[in-house]
Formats: C-alpha cells, structure tokens, sequence
C-alpha cells in the first residue's frame, strides 16, 4: 500500500493549538484566574411534597464580618425562590433582575412561573458575562410539573439534583447531606436536615456563621422561616455597661475673628416678571 | 535567561488576637485559643500564651510554627540565663530578649505578633516598652480603639501632668478583657472558640477560660 503524499489533519481529538500561546502569556506576567472565595453556606434538598431551600446570615469583606443577619435567600417568584453565594451585589442583582422578568412573564402568559425558567434566564446571564458576574446560586421551587432544585455556577453551568450546596461551607455541608439524605424525607426531617447541614457550614467554614434562614416551599405554598435557628448569641456583655465620654484633651486654644459681614447693595432695576 | 519567581513562601497566618493590660498591682495577659488556617479551623483549643518565667508570660499570634520556634528559643536561653545567674530572668530583661532575637532574624522574620506582660521585682506591671496595655493579631484593629478610648492615658503634653497608670481595678481590667474578646469575636473570623486570660499579681499566676462564639 502506498504511503500518502499528502499530510492529512487528524481527525476528532483535542486541539492543543493555545497551549503555546497561553504559556507565552504566563511568562509575559498573565495572572491565570484564581477562585473566587465565596464565604457562605447555601443548600436545598427536595423532600416529599417539594423543596427546602436553607442559608446562613454571615456576610465578609475578607476577615472582618460585615453583616451577622443577611438575608441570602431571595425571591424570584411566589414558588420560586434562590439562595446566593458569591459577590453579595451580584447575586442580588441578578435575582432581583430575572424575578422582574419572570414576573413580566407572569403578566404576559398569565400562568404560574415555572423552575427551568428562572433557570435558563440565569443561566443565560451569567453565561454571557463569562464568570464575571460572581454569582452561585441554588434554585428551588415547585411549579405545575413538580419539586425542582438547581445549582447554578457562575460562569452559567447548571446541575439538577435532589440535595445541593454552594459557597465555602459547601463541602461541610454536603457531608451531611451524603450521610443522611434520602428520598422521600418528610417535612420536619428535611428542615432538620437541612439545619443540620447549614450548621456544619457555620461552625466549620470561618467564611459562615451567625443564625440560620429557611425556606420550605410546597404545591401553592410557601414558608419563608427567617432566622429559625440562632444559635450564636454574645457571650459577654459588661454588666455595667461602658461610657465613651473621654474627650480629646485641648492643648492649646486660638480664636480667630470672622471677617467683616459684606453688605450688598442692590444696582439696577429689579428683573422684570 | 528566565525570570525567576519567588512564588514559594514558607509562611501561613494562623489568626488569632492577644490582648494584655497592666495595672498598678497586677498584670493581664489575654489570647484567644482558636488556630486556623484559610477558612478552615484548625483547633478550636489551642493556647497561644506562653510562661517564658516566673513573672513573664508572653502571649503570641500570627504563624504557629514560627511563635513555636521562637519560645523554644527564648526558653533555651532563659535556661542558660538561669545556670549563669541563678534566678529568674526579669520581665524588662525578657523583653530586651524577645526584642533582639526577633531583630536577629530582621530579614527573614519570625512571623509572630506578640504581647509580653510581667510584674517587675517591685511587684508591679511590665509590658515591652513599658505600655499600660497593647492589642495584636488578627482582631487587634477592633480592640486597639475600643482599648485607647477606654485606656489611654492622658497626653504627656498636659500642664499640670496627669498620672499614665491604668486606672482599673484587676476586677475590671478581666472584665474588660472579657468584652473587648466577646466584641472582637462578633467581627473578626479569625478570633473566637475560647479566651485563655492570665492574671499575675503579688499572690502568684492565675489562669481564667471563658466560652466565646464558634462560628
């Protein structure tokens, strides 16, 4: 058999064509993109008749805590609602943005907003913004086909799961969820569990804490349990309480007079009406 | 040739916050016990507060290993001290100690921040360049303000001159330490679990624990 004179391409494989590039960008000082701390503990879980959705209230500027009691579960819709890790500005845009539009939507079909559209209008953001818009979410609702929960990430890629967690405390959490999930779970073993799992995130994860948010929602209705559990009160307050009356000390005083008051006179007709 | 980068770095952050107040008869030494690393928890009990002698007690945040290495350091010497004098090292001298062996390592430094109380031989309180109190580690840009508005002494340029001593009983001066870890611990990730507080006085070295947050 003859040898082909003719170099062909290869056909299906991977293309390795932007390694060289990339390399060379490295070595001219490109930082290659670094994962975004998110500091949040954020799950849902579907039980028997639909899905609970769970956050703790901790909010960081890096170190310092910058809100003890936030609210990290938001509204998109009367069956819908979404918890938010990432960049608090951005999580809050963006579900403050498609629960406008689900309710546009709402007025135009004038039926109940369904799950996979709040889904796809985020996905489609956040997709478009290529991870820029530093939101992770987790979705949940009931709509006219059933219980549905999801994890959006921020670049726009979506899963669709009986239990999930984002955000640092996620792997905390989801090590309860492994251990103890299992389909068919009541009412009150699902909210139990799903503290049990908000927990494991604020006392292991240092980017969570404070109380923990639930959000149980059923077939045409919904229970938004804000702070159901607090369970890191102050562990000290001075009995006697403290005064902050020490003034600074004056060393030196000089006064200086204002300048004379200027008269002006008034030149010319008034203006006309 | 390529450029070389130094992106290895032997040093980690292990959070945490010492406080120390200095009386007139008394001195406090106060740390949290929670180590971390990142957002992880490394252990929720560790002491970071160290007898360096008999009225010297240092309490030390930043890069355990390193504070490890130092107070191994300082309690070698405070062993050769001891054979060479036969008594305890002073707290003044302690602290002229600890300052040259963090400057010996000037250019690649012990990672520490450190507060080092202690009753002089006349009984009474101690603090590296002789301050009545000092904050440092992870939570000490909350403690240090709440700490001068409490504290600080009159300005030295005052006419009459006003007496710079703490004006706190022993009582309060725990009692504030109490509060100035409870309210650090609302705020700062790094500080919480538990307060390890030292009390040393003429009638000896007592040793105190309160519960803090552990979120």
């Amino acid at each position: 058999m003859a040898k082909s004179s003719i170099d062909l391409p290869p056909k299906g494989g991977f293309s390795f064509d932007l390694c060289r590039r990339n390399d060379m960008l490295q070595k001219k000082g490109l930082k290659p993109q670094s994962f975004l701390k998110t500091g949040t503990t954020i799950v849902g879980l579907i039980f028997e008749d639909g899905v609970i959705l769970g956050a703790d209230t901790r909010a960081t500027e890096g170190p310092i805590v910058a809100d003890k009691n936030c609210e990290k579960i938001h509204y998109m819709a009367p069956n819908i609602y979404c918890c938010g890790a990432g960049t608090a500005a951005d999580t809050e845009a963006v579900t403050d943005m498609v629960s406008s539009q689900l309710q546009l939507h709402r007025y135009h079909t004038g039926r109940e907003s369904r799950v996979v559209t709040a889904l796809t209008l985020l996905k489609r953001h956040l997709f478009n913004y290529q991870g820029h818009v530093s939101a992770a979410l987790v979705l949940g609702g009931v709509d006219v086909t059933g219980p549905h929960l999801h994890t959006i990430y921020p670049h726009g890629s979506t899963d669709t799961l009986p239990f999930a967690t984002m955000g640092s405390g996620s792997l905390a959490a989801m090590s309860v969820f492994e251990s103890k999930f299992k389909e068919g779970l009541t009412r009150d073993e699902g909210i139990k569990l799903v503290c049990e799992a908000i927990l494991a995130g604020v006392f292991n994860d240092l980017g969570s804490g404070s109380n923990v948010d639930v959000c149980v929602i059923t077939k045409g209705h919904k229970e938004y349990l804000r702070n159901h559990m607090q369970p890191n009160p102050r562990t000290y307050v001075n009995p006697k309480g403290f005064t902050f009356s020490k003034k600074t000390e004056v060393l030196a005083t000089t006064i200086t007079p204002l300048k004379e008051k200027v008269e002006v006179i008034e030149a010319g007709d008034a203006m006309e009406e | 040739m390529t450029k070389q980068h130094a992106n290895w770095s032997p040093y980690d952050n292990n959070g945490g916050s010492c406080v120390a107040i200095a009386g007139a008869d008394y001195c406090v030494i106060a740390a949290d016990t929670r180590m971390s690393t990142g957002y992880n928890i490394l252990t929720r009990e560790y002491s970071k507060i160290s007898q360096l002698a008999d009225k010297c007690v240092m309490a030390s945040s930043g890069f355990q290993a390193d504070v490890k290495a130092l107070q191994k350091v300082l309690s070698a010497r405070h062993l050769i001290y001891q054979h060479q004098h036969n008594k305890q090292m002073s707290c003044p001298a302690m602290a002229q100690l600890l300052s040259n062996t963090l400057y010996y390592k000037r250019f690649f430094p012990y990672y520490s921040f450190n507060v080092l109380g202690g009753l002089d031989n006349e009984g009474t309180l101690h603090l590296p360049s002789t301050v009545g109190y000092s904050s440092q580690g992870s939570g000490s840009t909350l403690i240090t303000p709440f700490l001068d508005n409490q504290l600080k002494s009159p300005s030295p340029l005052l006419y009459p001159p006003v007496d710079a001593v703490t004006p706190l009983s022993e009582a309060e001066a725990v009692e504030l330490v109490k509060t100035v870890f409870a309210s650090a611990t609302e705020r700062d990730i790094y500080t919480g679990d538990k307060v390890e507080i030292v009390i040393l006085n003429a009638s000896g070295i007592r040793r105190e624990y309160m519960d803090l947050r552990k979120d």
